[in-house]
């Protein structure tokens, strides 16, 4: 078996409220325990509502934030390790591309120095790094002559986010995460600069973690995909398994709230009731069994585990693994979760 | 898969990429008031530097027997002051000290409190803390008190009173450095200069300084006048600038006796002093929104 490109291991953050006076603040459990594996070359899609903690995953593996707890290794180099590799090495593996095209552009550096500013950081010599700039700018479809000194507000937002794409691979970086890239754009622009990602991917050599809330987005990128909920990952597999044979009610509650051309396509499952509940005081057990139609004693007592159902399908729901107690639970012997 | 992505996805206006400050100063320009203003400052600035060619008489000479001549007396454009001094030679050269008082503690207290400001913002946390709580500790005082008594415990003299009014600006700039730091810090292009593994160094030199620097520059501006008035205020009360220096202030407390004989001799530096301070209001107004658009 092949080394994953990247390896997230039991990864938590909590983030401190502010105390009153009177006393102490709770603690939101942003992620909770998530791991997952991205194997080179693929796009790993993540999915769930506002608020179930992509992003902060996506800021752990960065490291913008620090992890509470958890290890993230790189080509099976365990980042900040001392045996593994130095987090200013695992910067260059690694570039992300955020939602607000305008925001994460600085808008006093003209779209050249925004593009050349890392390899400058890395000791890249001024004129090459501008050469670096022009040649991303054409390979993300903006014509080096015409917007080279241009400042970001006289862009549109999807060329805009053409020239964070840019800057992501100015580093020549494996693994890109695109945090909600394309949310913020037109449809017709959406498409156009999901087009480019999936081109730059196959002459690149690059691997994604896309981020999205749009599941049609994901669906169409996505070699795999996983769902979070409140912090945990309640199902990972392969796009046409997670789509097709939907194994937790979670996942299925947002696919049939997935608007659909195809009559044939359309659930009459009732979307899902009311709010998340608040991540400062989760749940016991099974964190989704507030809102889940399906939710029996079990699902209070017991938390259940990312379990296989098939190679490489994982669902957490006490329904899909024999020998949890669930009535709905297949028959069988107990399988180690 | 489509084809690859088309170069142009929209028609933009085809105008020429300009630097961000070409457009601040192109807007400025439009801006009728700011420009008057400016204009009248660069007027009185240059008058003040090159005073002794420009001033028709000695400031300092005066003549016992033609004290407080009104306005447009012969020999007198302006009139003339308590000890028969001509009154247009000592404002022209009463802008060297004035202007010196109103620029100078606001350009330190730009240096000093915008480091304050800035490093206090970019760090966050405990950092934060101790250099905004301390900063508040000085904005309990109303600032005109706090000047008077700095200035007061260390003595009368102009190197005091500007130390006094340096301290008092740099509170209000660390303030609004603190805050708009703050602010940018949380954009994602800082995340993305973080992602990219520079330094904090150099982020604020790159990413921070060029988003921060305006609007505090901008704020700066508006306390020149404030800072005008008051040193203007020390020297009245004996604390700046001491006789036979001409200088605005000085000049105000000099001539208030003679109100009641040459009112309008008597009025004329309280009329420059608020003539510099507005325009440097404005002055600083027309940059905010100058700067402030984004198209």
């Amino acid at each position: 078996m092949t080394v994953p490109l990247l390896r997230v291991t039991d990864l938590a953050k909590r983030f401190p409220l502010k105390g009153t006076l009177f006393g102490k603040g709770g603690v939101v459990h942003a992620v909770d325990g998530v791991s997952f594996d991205v194997r080179a070359g693929e796009t790993l899609g993540i999915v769930g509502e506002s608020g179930c903690g992509k992003s902060t995953t996506a800021r752990l593996v960065m490291r913008l934030i620090e992890p509470d707890e958890g290890r993230i290794a790189l080509a099976g180099r365990e980042i900040g390790h001392p045996q593994g590799v130095a987090l200013v090495e695992a910067r260059r593996a690694m570039q992300m591309v955020f939602q607000d095209s305008f925001a994460s552009l600085n808008p006093r550096l003209t779209v050249e120095t925004s593009i050349a500013f890392a390899p400058r950081v890395h000791g890249v010599a001024e004129p090459a790094a501008r050469a670096t700039a022009h040649d991303l700018l054409r390979k993300v479809g903006l014509d080096p002559a015409r917007f080279a000194g241009r400042y970001p507000f006289e862009l549109s937002g999807g060329q805009r986010q053409r020239i964070n794409i840019a800057r992501a691979l100015a580093l020549s970086p494996q693994l890109v995460i695109l945090d909600e890239a394309v949310s913020a754009l037109d449809k017709s622009v959406e498409a156009q600069v999901l087009n480019l990602l999936l081109d730059l991917k196959r002459d690149l050599g690059l691997t994604y973690l896309f981020i999205s809330h749009d599941l049609n987005v994901v669906q169409y990128v996505s070699d795999r995909v996983m769902v979070m909920y409140l912090g945990k990952v309640v199902e990972l597999g392969p796009v046409e398994r997670i789509y097709d044979s939907t194994a937790h009610p979670y996942t299925r509650a947002l696919l049939s709230a997935m608007p659909s051309m195809d009559p044939a396509h359309r659930t009459e499952a009732p979307p899902l009731q009311g709010d998340p509940p608040n991540p400062i005081n989760p749940p016991s057990g099974c964190r989704f069994r507030t809102r889940c139609p399906f939710a029996e004693n079990v699902c209070a007592a017991r938390e259940p585990l990312l379990g296989a159902l098939e190679a490489g399908h994982h669902v957490a729901c006490h329904m899909a693994h024999a020998g949890s107690g669930h009535s709905n639970a297949p028959a069988g012997a107990a399988r180690a979760a | 898969m489509s084809a690859a992505a088309p170069t142009v996805e929209l028609p933009i206006a085809a105008a020429a990429a300009q630097g961000y400050w070409t457009g601040v100063f192109r807007r400025l320009l439009r801006d009728k008031v700011a420009l008057a203003c400016a204009l009248v400052l660069i007027a009185i600035v240059l008058a003040a530097i090159f005073a002794p060619y420009v001033a028709p008489a000695d400031p300092a000479k005066g003549a016992i027997l033609k004290r407080l001549q009104p306005i447009g007396a012969e020999g007198f454009p302006l009139g003339s002051d308590e000890l028969g001094r001509d009154m247009l030679s000592r404002l022209i050269f009463g802008g060297r000290l004035s202007l010196m008082m109103g620029l100078s503690p606001v350009f330190f207290a730009l240096v000093i409190g915008g480091f304050l400001g800035i490093v206090a913002g970019f760090v966050g946390g405990r950092t934060n803390t101790v250099i905004m709580r301390t900063v508040d500790v000085f904005f309990a005082f109303p600032s005109v008190l706090l000047a008077v008594a700095i200035s007061g415990a260390l003595g009368a003299g102009i190197a005091n009173a500007m130390l006094a009014l340096t301290v008092v600006f740099i509170p209000p700039i660390a303030r609004v450095a603190e805050s708009v730091t703050t602010q940018v810090r949380s954009l994602d292009f800082v995340e993305a200069a973080r992602a990219s593994g520079a330094g904090a160094f150099t982020i604020i030199r790159v990413h921070i300084l060029g988003n921060v620097l305006g609007p505090i520059f901008v704020y700066a501006t508006s306390l020149v006048s404030v800072s005008m008035i008051l040193a203007a205020g020390l020297s009245f009360l004996g604390l700046g600038t001491k006789p036979p220096d001409p200088e605005w202030g000085l000049m105000l407390n000099t001539l208030r006796t003679a109100i009641y004989i040459q009112p309008w001799v008597a009025a004329l530096p309280g009329a420059l002093i608020f003539v510099v301070s507005i325009s440097f209001n404005l002055l600083s107004d027309g940059m905010r929104s100058a700067m402030d658009v984004q198209r």
